[in-house]
């Protein structure tokens, strides 16, 4: 049933790519047209195909994108002006559609065998059809605004799945033993406070170095989180995961590596220091690294 | 003797990173690189790569959500919280910022994305706190402005950041649920999704009261010192 899923959202790609492909005010539409061909086909035969295959589509998506052979087209979107009229005729049922998906895919997820993943994806398709109707808009409209957002996050749509196949070579090669190993050096006694610290504080300082959370994630949770939290004191890896990925959200507050979020901003306002709002956020960011700490060291375990 | 050698990968992410190379490339580099070191065949890395490609597909379901928030968008959800927001004409600098936080951290949690620095907080959040800032205390210092324009960036970064995971189709939750299954660990995203609202209500308090604080600071020096600033800024 999954793939099912999976195979709609390769035809939504596919869609995209035959949009994009044929968007002549995009400087660069066959780059991103065939971005979205390839990934598009990754989705659709990723479980049919041999695994060294997807391997070198992966290579032709990464090539892809850092060759900068990919742009923003024409969307044929509204302006500013029709929007105001249209979310003052619509109102608050503005966001009708968008509790269609949590909603839904609770209710999939608690009454239905198929699972959350499933309910996710019945759910977004139910939310597109809530959506035509509130708004009584066509279903090509949807495709193109669709593409405009794609468009927007680029080649960062691919990241996590990056990440996470990262994560599994780290995994072959032994990554995770040589760090916990490094960890358990610099801490002799087998304090379950000090691992959660080491873990928590890890994230953070790996995620200021990195300047992105989920990079340091793959990393510190194969490395720290799961040998020497759940594995040797069996923590609860739902609550270990998720602090450990909000504590790595502490360190995107606290360095200019994560540009987007501290210094785009700051040119953004003309602020005279470029680190005016890092400094900003340092003092409440550690608070709540502390109380990530706290309570993954009274709940998880 | 620890075998440093497996941890090349993360030199090469840290360096590339930091040379400001292409985020994939920069990774795709490093994964190679580990897998080398650690004398995987270069067949089998491909292999590797693409199973856990394909295997993590999940992760990038949030796709599927696209049209719907697009076509929100198009009949104006932006517009619409922008309303929401400006309503409220005599705010304080406080009460301004927690309500965006609020209000962000809520939709958040439905998955939609309706701030951003360039879209809310430069045209609407910055603008509306400092007209606040300037009523209660005529003859706004520069320096001030900025630390006001400041903190309505942070309350897009701490409103953003600490509601994503409520979100059951968040990318950080699916990544999650990726790297645990690498270990064979199966967690279920609406345990982790509810397991992330501890932090989102506390980093929601945190910010109310760091607001208030600068905000009260901001006021004090004001008024110990007003008239040197006013003749400054003429």
């Amino acid at each position: 049933m999954l793939e099912y899923v999976y195979q709609a959202t390769g035809l939504l790609l596919l869609a995209f790519s035959l949009q994009s492909f044929l968007d002549n005010n995009n400087p660069k539409r066959i780059g991103s047209g065939l971005f979205w061909l390839i990934y598009g086909l990754t989705f659709i035969f990723g479980a049919m195909m041999p695994n060294w295959v997807t391997g070198v589509m992966v290579l032709m998506l990464t090539a892809l994108a850092a060759g900068g052979f990919m742009g923003i087209g024409n969307y044929g979107t509204t302006s500013d002006v029709e929007r105001k009229k249209s979310a003052a005729v619509l109102k608050n049922k503005l966001f009708v559609p968008a509790i269609v998906v949590p909603a839904g895919t609770v209710l999939i997820s608690q009454l239905t065998p198929l699972g959350a993943l499933v309910g996710l994806g019945i759910s977004s398709i139910a939310a597109i059809i809530v959506a035509l109707v509130i708004t009584k808009s066509q279903p090509m409209h949807s495709l193109n605004e669709g593409r405009r957002l794609i468009d927007s996050i680029g080649w960062a749509a691919i990241l996590s799945q990056f990440l996470a196949a990262l994560g599994y070579l780290f995994n072959q090669a032994g990554v995770g033993d040589t760090v916990a190993s490094i960890v358990k050096l610099m801490i002799p006694e087998n304090m379950l406070l000090v691992k959660v610290v080491a873990y928590c504080v890890g994230m953070t300082l790996f995620t200021v170095v990195m300047g992105n959370a989920f990079a340091a994630f793959a990393v510190i949770t194969t490395g720290i989180g799961i040998p020497l939290l759940i594995l040797d004191h069996s923590g609860n890896a739902a609550i270990i995961g998720v602090l450990g990925m909000l504590s790595g959200y502490c360190g995107t507050l606290m360095t200019p590596m994560a540009a987007n979020f501290n210094v785009v901003p700051a040119a953004l306002l003309e602020l005279k220091n470029k680190h005016h709002v890092i400094m900003m956020q340092v003092i409440p960011g550690l608070l709540i690294l502390t109380f990530n700490i706290f309570l993954m060291y009274s709940f998880a375990f | 003797m620890i075998d440093l050698w497996p941890l090349i990968g993360i030199v090469i992410i840290t360096v590339g990173l930091a040379l400001k190379q292409n985020t994939l490339l920069v990774i795709l580099t490093a994964g190679v690189a580990t897998g080398l070191v650690a004398d995987i065949a270069v067949m089998d890395i491909l292999s590797a790569l693409g199973q856990s490609f394909t295997q993590n597909r999940y992760m990038s379901l949030f796709i599927l959500v696209l049209p719907m928030i697009g076509i929100l968008e198009r009949y104006g959800l932006r517009q619409r919280a922008e309303d929401l927001i400006g309503s409220m004409k005599k705010a304080s600098v406080a009460k301004i910022l927690m309500t965006y936080l609020l209000l962000r951290k809520i939709t958040n949690g439905m998955g939609l994305n309706i701030g951003g620095h360039p879209s809310m907080i430069r045209p609407l959040i910055a603008p509306m706190s400092e007209a606040a800032a300037e009523k209660a205390s005529p003859n706004l210092a520069d320096e001030k402005r900025q630390t006001i324009r400041a903190l309505s960036a942070a309350s897009e970064n701490f409103g953003n950041f600490f509601s994503q995971l409520l979100f059951i189709g968040t990318g950080g939750l699916l990544l999650i649920k990726g790297v645990m299954g690498d270990n064979q660990l199966d967690v279920k995203l609406e345990t982790m999704a509810l397991w992330a609202l501890p932090t989102a209500v506390v980093s929601f308090v945190v910010f109310g009261i760091y607001t208030k604080y600068i905000s009260v600071r901001l006021e004090k020096d004001i008024s110990t010192s007003q008239t040197p600033q006013s003749t400054e800024e003429r």
